[in-house]
């Protein structure tokens, strides 16, 4: 049985289908690329499964529990994390602070030290350990998207949402993230992660969905998806006769 | 341990204060334990979530009311226990319908709940009770009124710092952060909020039921007066909303130097309010307590 479901997921705005009837599914420990040309639906997408917008119709199940129609906390309870394609960090919080929370607040609820192990392991995964007692709105850009990641690892999620986290780095600082997704791929974590770099997702991701406005034109392995005509003319737009 | 022991010392040389002022020196020790009472309690919801309330005198009023209506009917302690059970059924009902609300809606929403309560209770004591004003007459000393104004200040100080270190406490400052941030991380908002926003106000109401034998005539333009909401706010920015101690220490010297100007510019004293909250806001955003800390810093940064 597969591990998320999406079932005819749709969502409307007004007159548009950011989301039109897209259906597809991950099994436990896959890691799968989402990709699409902007204003393709894919964070949208991500806010469904992660509860941030309700779904006009279709069905969402993790593990066999359904995720479609329950609150945003209850979501992330049932082990669902995310980065934000706009990085959101606490500012007002230390960065262990900032870790700790959905460390306490998670579907593990932990609480005095063992939040605290918790959150110190995952600061320590994104190599942010020597400024635990910082306060996080004085890093830097990378630092804070680092901040973020560690900040979703520390849900100890089953199902890990990334939204572009590896867009805005630079070339040493990509290798670096690449590296440390293939650490969270290898530790068994389940990941759908929205990328537009392609050479992280032919590194990362042994196979992608691709969509295009809101509906799904591909499910298929990294190098078919890539050559396949639907998705090139997707992100280049028709041949035009001269 | 010296964190517990300098309050505890404190809170019993203050509670031994009334032997040794006047009269006048009572109402002031009075007076003063009302506001860090009120301030603290406001900081309690308002402190970490930045939700700024002007709600504080809609609570603060009707548990005046609820002591002007009822001292009659029941004795005192039930009286605090009706205050007490009617300022969370309000909160709550408001609470639920008001705190998905942000920054100025709540602002401006929080303001007309005082007025809407103080405009209900002249309404209804105009047509079905036929007397606006009503009298409080309690055999209660100036003395009581203080001891109970004291442990509610206390208690509040206590349950703020029991909030900080927990659960709640932290979900209630992430959500003061980033509200998204809060409920992907598995915090429950509405819940939260409420639990925050009920605590706040019970206590409020409480401290108007307290205080009001000191009126002894009630009517809904005294004790919904939207100074008291006002006061209660700009004190505890002054002293600094997310810190413990800090709202305690806004609303002292400020409650003192109100007074004063009170008592010597009775016509123009207002001009002065107007003056000082415009200088917190501009000085000190954080309160006292975050500005000595940033001196602090800078000096060991010079040094």
């Amino acid at each position: 049985m597969s591990f998320l479901t999406i079932e005819h997921a749709v969502k409307q705005f007004g007159g548009l289908r950011a989301v039109d009837d897209v259906s597809f599914s991950l099994q436990r420990g896959e890691i799968v690329g989402l990709l699409g040309p902007n204003g393709s639906g894919k964070t949208t997408l991500i806010n469904l499964i992660s509860g941030a917008l309700p779904a006009s119709a279709g069905t969402i199940t993790l593990n066999g529990q359904q995720l479609t129609g329950l609150r945003r906390d209850k979501i992330a309870r049932c082990g669902v994390a995310r980065t934000f394609q706009l990085v959101r960090i606490l500012p007002s919080l230390t960065l262990i602070e900032n870790v700790m929370i959905p460390a306490v607040f998670g579907h593990k609820a932990h609480w005095g030290a063992a939040a605290d192990r918790v959150a110190k392991d995952a600061l320590a995964m994104v190599g942010l350990s020597e400024r635990a007692t910082m306060s996080a709105g004085d890093l830097t850009y990378i630092d804070q998207k680092r901040l973020e990641l560690a900040r979703a690892l520390a849900a100890e999620p089953e199902l890990l949402l990334l939204d572009e986290w590896l867009a805005g780095l630079n070339p040493t600082e990509l290798e670096e993230g690449i590296k440390l997704i293939s650490e969270l791929r290898d530790s068994g974590l389940t990941i759908l992660m929205v990328e537009h770099i392609i050479d992280a997702v032919r590194a990362l991701c042994p196979r992608v969905v691709v969509m295009n406005s809101g509906k799904l034109i591909a499910d298929e392995q990294t190098d078919k998806a890539l050559t396949d005509p639907a998705v090139v003319t997707a992100y280049l737009g028709e041949d035009v006769d001269a | 341990m010296t964190k517990l022991i300098i309050p505890l010392v404190a809170l019993v040389a203050l509670a031994f204060a009334p032997n040794f002022v006047s009269a006048y020196g009572l109402g002031l020790l009075i007076g003063a334990a009302t506001y860090v009472t009120l301030a603290s309690a406001w900081a309690l919801f308002s402190g970490h979530t930045h939700y700024v309330s002007l709600a504080t005198v809609a609570f603060y009023g009707t548990g005046a009311y609820c002591m002007a209506v009822l001292n009659e009917a029941l004795p005192y302690w039930a009286v605090l226990l009706c205050a007490g059970g009617i300022g969370a059924t309000m909160a709550a009902l408001v609470g639920l319908s008001t705190l998905r609300l942000q920054g100025v809606y709540f602002v401006i929403f929080s303001f007309g709940l005082a007025e809407l309560v103080r405009q209900l209770i002249t309404w209804y004591e105009v047509n079905v009770t036929g007397t606006l004003g009503r009298y409080i007459f309690l055999d209660i000393t100036a003395r009581d009124i203080y001891w109970q104004m004291l442990a509610l200040g206390a208690a509040t100080i206590a349950l703020t710092a029991w909030i900080h270190r927990s659960r709640l406490g932290m979900a209630l400052r992430v959500i003061g952060d980033d509200e998204a941030v809060a409920a992907h991380s598995g915090i429950n908002l509405a819940r939260v909020k409420l639990i925050a926003f009920v605590l706040s106000a019970v206590i409020l109401t409480l401290a108007g039921a307290i205080t009001s034998p000191r009126y002894v005539y009630v009517e809904p333009a005294i004790v919904f007066n939207p100074t008291v909401s006002f006061l209660t706010v700009i004190m505890a920015l002054l002293g600094g909303a997310n810190r413990l101690w800090g709202p305690a220490l806004g609303a002292v010297p400020l409650f003192l130097v109100f007074e004063w100007l009170s008592a010597n510019f009775p016509d123009s004293y207002p001009i002065f309010m107007g003056l000082l909250f415009i200088g917190v806001v501009f000085l000190l955003p954080d309160g006292i307590l975050a500005g000595i800390e940033k001196l602090r810093a800078r000096r060991k940064v010079q040094s």
